[in-house]
């Protein structure tokens, strides 16, 4: 039956042939997409996007990979699918006038028909048949099939024609999506997966904690290994997006170029001098210890490099952001108008973590930031539990690494000195590579800051605990004074500097005073010295008149025994 | 019976030359026959040969027997081997049991 496909995979004798589903993250799921030539039914209760999944795999494959198709629509009539598509960009009207869609919108209406003996649905092939020829389909979808149960009664005939009417889908070698209705106990209600059997994708919808998730399975691919878990997915105007979270690798591209913090002194506390280029940074800390602060200075520093960033801000708007930081010197504003930096405000319970992580997906790939910050993400705790928190952060992190953007983020941590086990800290701190906490340090009536870093992994770092200071212009990390009792902060360092400077003042006048002592009795015993020397002179003077003297007594008188030789 | 200013136009789809639709057309000719007495006409369209105009009829099940007219438009599927059923469906006659 399916030996025209069968002639096209002598290439590959052992791979079973797939079709794109043009439907982004499915196709790394099923590892390329739906088997290609066989049907496939795609089975999830009211309103989980069964319609809309069956109508991208078909627009898709006419934009993006040149295969016609054909819907058979049991359920809307074509105008109203033309009308629902449209707000979310998919043109049927366009495409069934360039004669590569068919819509066939099949009504069974139950009150006009009357059924007397037998009968086949040879008709609905016809049609089917017709439509696929006259545009020369490659994509099927037949949308809802088992509204003919509800149309026609005798089940018995319904069932044997389905089960011919996939068979025969099979022989046209068409890739079929079929939907269905989830039913009480088995995928659909009239157990169609027991005819459509190559591969089976279950959609749902839940809601959990008032906040929605759309999450997508795949039950059974055969022929083919296949993602097993449950998929988030997400449908937004630009149709339906699935995010793997488990067959993310990491096997991405590192860098080993560094970019500065912002800060010089901070840098200096890093043995490289900032981070790593595409490396994820936590600064966590407690309420008011200028973690938003610290990320502005690094938007700031990406934005004067030229590269671009992308500020998620979950507290604050954009405006208020902005004001801010301009308080203490940083322009933000600048930046924004020359088109460097985006702010993004939004609450985080404003949708769901999927919702946030397609948006940023979506600016991410709109806007190719160098670097992203987002403020804060323990916010996001408050619309998912733990766990769900977790993946995200896993999937983020990845996408942001894989994309080599450096990801800074910001998260409040309690009011807790050894505040390290916290929620979100736990699931994320062996996910990110560099980890800044801001704390206040408390003592003598007043709170400072105090910053050090916990973890820089591929680089050595100071170990030592900084007090920082926010003044007009800017962040100032002082240098760690050391008193008798540990580190001094605020006015204590100031106290310590003071007595500092008092002792060495003492000790200057000391100095001072004994080099004047000694000074004093160099003098003197200059003075002796000198007279000493006087003396002695006198002295000699007194010899040498004496001898002079002597001399002139032994002219006077002459020498009897000179004359006695002669 | 039907009344005097009343006319039906009927169609009958098939596909091809199958048992259920030669059983099916010699049952309608019949029923017709028997009692819209030339008030009628059964035009019999084969979907092999045209299958664009299954859509127009929303034609599913094959033989199907369409009313045009008088409207409402009416189906009857099946090989129409149940003479009540289908001209109660064929609003020729209201269901009663013979006398």
């Amino acid at each position: 039956m399916i030996k025209k496909s069968e002639k096209h995979r002598f290439s590959s004798p052992t791979v079973l042939e797939k079709s794109p589903s043009g439907i982004a993250g499915l196709d790394e799921i099923t590892e390329g997409g739906l088997p290609k030539g066989r049907p496939t039914l795609i089975c999830g209760g009211a309103g989980c996007g069964k319609t809309l999944f069956g109508m991208q795999f078909l627009v898709k494959g006419i934009t993006e990979y040149n295969e016609p198709g054909v819907f058979m629509s049991f359920e809307e009539p074509t105008e109203d699918l033309e009308k629902n598509m449209i707000s979310l960009g998919f043109d049927i009207k366009k495409l069934a006038a360039q004669k590569k869609l068919k819509i066939d919108h099949v009504m069974v209406e139950r009150s006009e028909i009357e059924e007397t003996g037998e009968y086949d649905l040879e008709g609905l092939f016809i049609r089917l048949g017709h439509a696929i020829d006259s545009i020369g389909a490659k994509r099927v979808v037949l949308d809802t099939i088992e509204s003919l149960f509800a149309g026609l009664t005798n089940t018995s005939i319904l069932r044997a024609e389905l089960r011919r009417l996939f068979h025969w889908l099979k022989h046209k070698g068409v890739t079929a999506i079929i939907t269905g209705e989830r039913g009480e106990s088995s995928f659909t209600r009239q157990g169609l997966e027991e005819y459509v059997s190559d591969c089976v994708i279950l959609l749902d919808f839940r809601v959990i904690d008032q906040i929605s998730t759309r999450r997508l399975r795949i039950v059974k691919y055969r022929g083919s290994t296949h993602g097993t878990n449950e998929y988030p997915f997400l449908i937004d105007e630009q149709g339906v997006s699935v995010f793997p979270i488990t067959s993310l690798r990491l096997d991405h591209e590192v860098s080993d170029k560094i970019v500065s913090t912002g800060i010089k002194k901070l840098d200096d506390m890093f043995s490289r001098g900032g981070y790593f280029q595409g490396s994820s940074i936590l600064i966590s800390g407690t309420a008011g210890t200028a973690k938003t602060t610290l990320a502005s200075y690094f938007a700031q520093e990406t934005c004067q490099r030229g590269g671009k960033t992308l500020f998620f801000a979950f507290e604050e708007s954009p405006n208020q952001l902005i004001r801010n930081m301009s308080s203490i010197g940083i322009d933000l504003k600048a930046y924004v108008d020359k088109g460097l930096l985006q702010i993004h405000s939004s609450r985080p319970t404003l949708y769901g973590l999927e919702m946030h992580l397609l948006t940023l997906n979506k600016l991410i790939k709109d806007f190719k930031p160098k670097s992203v910050i987002i403020d804060p993400i323990s916010n996001l705790v408050s619309i998912g539990n733990e766990r769900e928190v977790s993946s995200f952060l896993v999937r983020l992190i990845d996408l942001l690494k894989v994309n080599n953007i450096t990801a800074l983020f910001t998260s409040l941590t309690q009011q807790n000195i050894n505040a390290f086990n916290e929620q979100t800290e736990e699931s994320i701190s062996s996910l990110v590579d560099t980890w800044i906490t801001v704390r206040d340090v408390e003592g003598i009536g007043e709170r400072n800051r105090g910053l050090f870093i916990l973890k820089a992994r591929g680089m050595g770092h100071s170990n030592q605990v900084r007090e920082f200071l926010i003044k007009d212009e800017g962040i100032d990390l002082l240098e760690l004074e050391i008193g008798p009792e540990g580190m001094l902060t605020g006015s204590a360092r100031g106290e310590f500097q003071k007595t500092q400077s008092v002792q060495k003042l003492r000790k200057q006048k000391q100095v001072e005073s004994k080099d004047r002592e000694i000074e004093r009795k160099r003098k003197i015993l200059d003075a002796n010295i000198h007279a000493m020397q006087t003396e002695f002179e006198s002295v000699v003077e007194e010899l040498n008149k004496l001898e002079i003297e002597e001399q002139e007594l032994k002219k006077k008188i002459p020498s009897p025994l000179k004359s006695k030789k002669r | 019976m039907a009344k005097k200013n009343e006319f039906w136009q009927l169609k009958l789809y098939v596909a091809g030359q199958t048992p259920k639709s030669v059983t099916a057309l010699a049952n309608i000719q019949k029923y017709c026959e028997e009692h819209l007495n030339g008030q009628y006409k059964i035009e019999i369209i084969d979907l092999l040969k045209n299958p664009q105009l299954a859509e127009g009829d929303q034609i599913l099940a094959i033989p199907t027997l369409v009313r045009k007219v008088p409207v409402p438009i009416r189906k009857i599927i099946g090989d129409l081997s149940n003479e009540e059923k289908v001209l109660v469906g064929l609003d020729i006659k209201p269901f009663k049991p013979k006398t």
